[in-house]
């Protein structure tokens, strides 16, 4: 865009002519549609008779530019991820920014684009939005917030309770583990490594419609962000009426991902992915989930990781790749600080 | 991954548990004094794959657990003075001290920053120069040379503003106090890291003053049970004896040179373990030649009054009287983002690891 800036000033946050500019320089510009062109208050969307899936999600992630993304696109894969996992196709987002006076204006604008970009990809559109600017110091750099709505099928309503899972289902992810993590960990210069780690930070909902056209068997999904794979197991199982069982030797950890974990002592199962979802499926469907899913670059590396079983009620447990058994249990506390 | 996945291979680690399985006719106890083997043994599940005969606990080995809480209360206490950063390595920030603790401190406004070599903290003396930097010096022979080795380079590039506040600590005399005490140990895995550092000679007297053998161990599961098989072997035998497993990091003079930074740098003091109480020539204290560089003669504070926690078995855990389970306040009061005492704060803590692993 034209600007006389190469900052961000306070009175791009005033409500006033700056502020004006900036939306319609950029922030239209770039995330233009129909609906968010009629720039009123809401945006007003057409009630499809279904139910409508909900979401919210804030992104503070240090750096906001990293390997394989940035803070814009994890918020658009992040918030549309979450609508997905619900069984809903993402229809609408909300985008909100914080953003920290004196702020690069190049900086914001290749977010910016990042986001339209992802969201044209996905098919999304951005139909309303904000933008407030803070005192140098208040904020770091940028701060994101986005909701977005999608549009839920009634038959679909079980998944995000995982009401109908039994004894004998699989459990599918759709590749590698904790790259998010560490990509982000990397690109923070204090550890002076250089890796060739890229964060998996992609929106899924193209691959998970293709898994649910190939299945109606599909009775639980989550995306595996903060907390990594464990926590998403651990909380499936407990107050179960059934158990899990995970093989560690099914899982897939990038060499680079491995390498960082082995360093600083974390263990990948709880590392955060960005592009990631956790299915649980009836094994007589699994085959075909799994070919649905390896259709989709997201989606080649899908790997069954483990099993619903009947006994450790209320439990998780890895078949660690030694042939040894032990719990997963919840993350606690955090491994790594703003990750998304 | 090369020289990882040869020591994580399930046919071998399978086979060495067959053969546990057939060595091992009467019940053994086997302490691992290290932490990193705490945790490495309680992710691989190898517990599972031992015979009902082999009983593994969890010994003193690590350094967040074992430091007093007055240690805790003294680096808060500098934390609140105007002209001082502490640089820490990471577990310790949470670590609760009487009242207190640096994460409650650093949320505060207290500036300590978190780092993961010695060098970073000389390189913040070099930018803040009007400011007093105090490195919170925790470990055992692993660690201790590397506050020597940054003492040093502190004097040879002039940085005056850089001072160590010492609580390392050297592991044999805890190893001995815990059979004095009456520990129930037939064997220990010995610790690999600091091994490599000091060799193997310091193990000796447990053999022959003890009569118990002592495996220093590598840390990926081959290793683990390959000790553990080298242990069983040995009691079944009467044959107790110090014998290095992980032969590809540890010599048995060790690393001479690590050895000679540390003592030009420190000299023994009796020191206070959590658990162990006060053991004879058991800490490392800068030497008076280096005097400027201690935290503890150059910067005065006042340090608040000494409070234990009611309940918690920190203590008989880290002596292997209890395990964490036995703790009334484990995984209820006490949890890793609501820690009580400090075996559940670093990764290497035993309750942590029994926390995340084998609840």
């Amino acid at each position: 865009m034209k600007n006389q800036f190469d900052t961000i000033l306070l009175g791009h946050g005033s409500g006033g002519k700056l502020s004006h500019d900036l939306i319609s320089e950029l922030f239209a510009k770039h995330f233009d549609n129909d609906i968010l062109r009629q720039q009123s208050d809401s945006a007003i969307i057409e009630n499809p008779g279904n139910q409508l899936a909900f979401t919210t999600d804030s992104f503070v992630v240090d750096p906001i530019f990293f390997p394989g993304g940035d803070i814009g696109k994890l918020a658009i894969a992040g918030t549309v991820n979450d609508l997905a996992v619900s069984g809903a196709i993402p229809e609408y987002l909300s985008v909100g920014f914080i953003i920290e006076e004196g702020f690069g204006f190049k900086d914001l604008e290749r977010i910016v684009i990042t986001m339209a970009d992802e969201a044209k990809k996905a098919g999304v559109k951005i139909v309303t939005g904000d933008t407030k600017v803070v005192d140098r110091g208040k904020c770091d750099k940028v701060f994101i917030n986005s909701s977005g709505i999608g549009i839920l099928d009634k038959k679909d309503t079980h998944i995000i309770s995982g009401s109908r899972i039994k004894v004998g289902d699989q459990i599918i992810i759709n590749g590698s583990i904790g790259d998010h993590g560490m990509a982000v960990m990397a690109a923070r210069n204090e550890l002076n490594i250089t890796a060739d780690i890229s964060s998996d930070c992609a929106c899924l909902h193209k691959m998970i419609g293709s898994a649910m056209e190939a299945s109606s068997q599909i009775k639980f999904m989550r995306d595996a962000t903060r907390g990594g794979l464990g926590t998403v197991i651990a909380e499936l199982a407990k107050g179960k009426d059934f158990g899990i069982h995970i093989h560690e030797d099914q899982l897939i950890v990038n060499d680079g991902v491995r390498g960082i974990c082995e360093l600083l002592g974390f263990d990948p199962i709880y590392v955060a992915n960005e592009g990631k979802v956790v299915m649980v499926v009836a094994a007589e469907d699994a085959q075909h989930v799994m070919k649905a899913l390896k259709k989709h670059e997201t989606g080649k590396n899908a790997a069954i990781i483990g099993e619903i079983t009947g006994d450790h009620k209320g439990k998780a447990w890895l078949e660690t790749q030694v042939g040894g058994k032990r719990i997963i249990e919840m993350l606690s506390g955090q491994q790594l600080p703003r990750i998304c | 991954m090369k020289y990882i996945d040869e020591y994580r291979d399930k046919e071998i680690v399978l086979m060495l548990a067959e053969e546990i399985k057939k060595a091992s006719t009467k019940p053994i106890r086997l302490m691992e004094v290290c932490g990193g083997h705490t945790m490495s043994i309680q992710k691989y599940g190898i517990p599972y794959l031992l015979p009902k005969t082999v009983e593994l606990i969890s010994g003193p080995g690590c350094p967040v657990c074992v430091t007093s809480r007055s240690y805790i209360d003294r680096a808060v206490a500098y934390s609140r003075l105007e002209d001082v950063i502490i640089t820490t390595y990471g577990d310790l920030i949470r670590v609760p001290g009487s009242t207190s603790s640096l994460d409650k401190e650093k949320a505060k406004g207290a500036d300590i920053r978190i780092v993961y070599s010695i060098l970073d903290a000389l390189m913040i003396a070099k930018e803040n120069r009007h400011k007093k930097i105090v490195f919170l010096g925790i470990g055992f022979e692993t660690t201790a040379p590397s506050s020597a080795a940054g003492i040093i380079k502190a004097q040879m590039a002039g940085i005056s503003n850089f001072y160590v506040y010492s609580a390392h600590k050297v592991m044999p005399p805890a190893m001995e106090t815990l059979i004095d005490e009456g520990v129930l140990i037939d064997g220990y895995i010995g610790p690999g890291h600091v091994s490599t550092i000091t060799g193997d000679g310091i193990y000796m007297n447990i053999p022959e003053k003890f009569g118990l053998g002592v495996v220093i161990s590598g840390f990926e599961p081959v290793d683990l049970m390959q000790s553990i098989l080298m242990l069983v072997k040995q009691f079944e035998n009467n044959d107790p004896k110090v014998e290095i497993e992980y032969t590809r990091a540890v010599k048995p003079e060790g690393n001479i040179k690590a050895q000679e930074m540390l003592d030009e740098v420190f000299e023994y003091r009796d020191d206070w373990w959590r658990g162990l109480g006060v053991l004879k020539n058991s800490g490392l204290k800068i030497r008076e030649k280096y005097a400027m560089y201690d935290a503890e003669e150059q910067i005065e504070v006042e340090v608040e009054e000494l409070k234990e926690p009611k309940g918690c078995i920190c203590g008989d855990i880290l002596r292997g009287v209890n395990k964490p389970k036995d703790c009334k306040l484990f995984g209820t009061v006490c949890t890793p983002s609501n820690p009580v005492g400090s075996c559940m704060v670093s990764s290497e803590g035993s309750c942590a690891a029994y926390y995340l692993y084998n609840r």
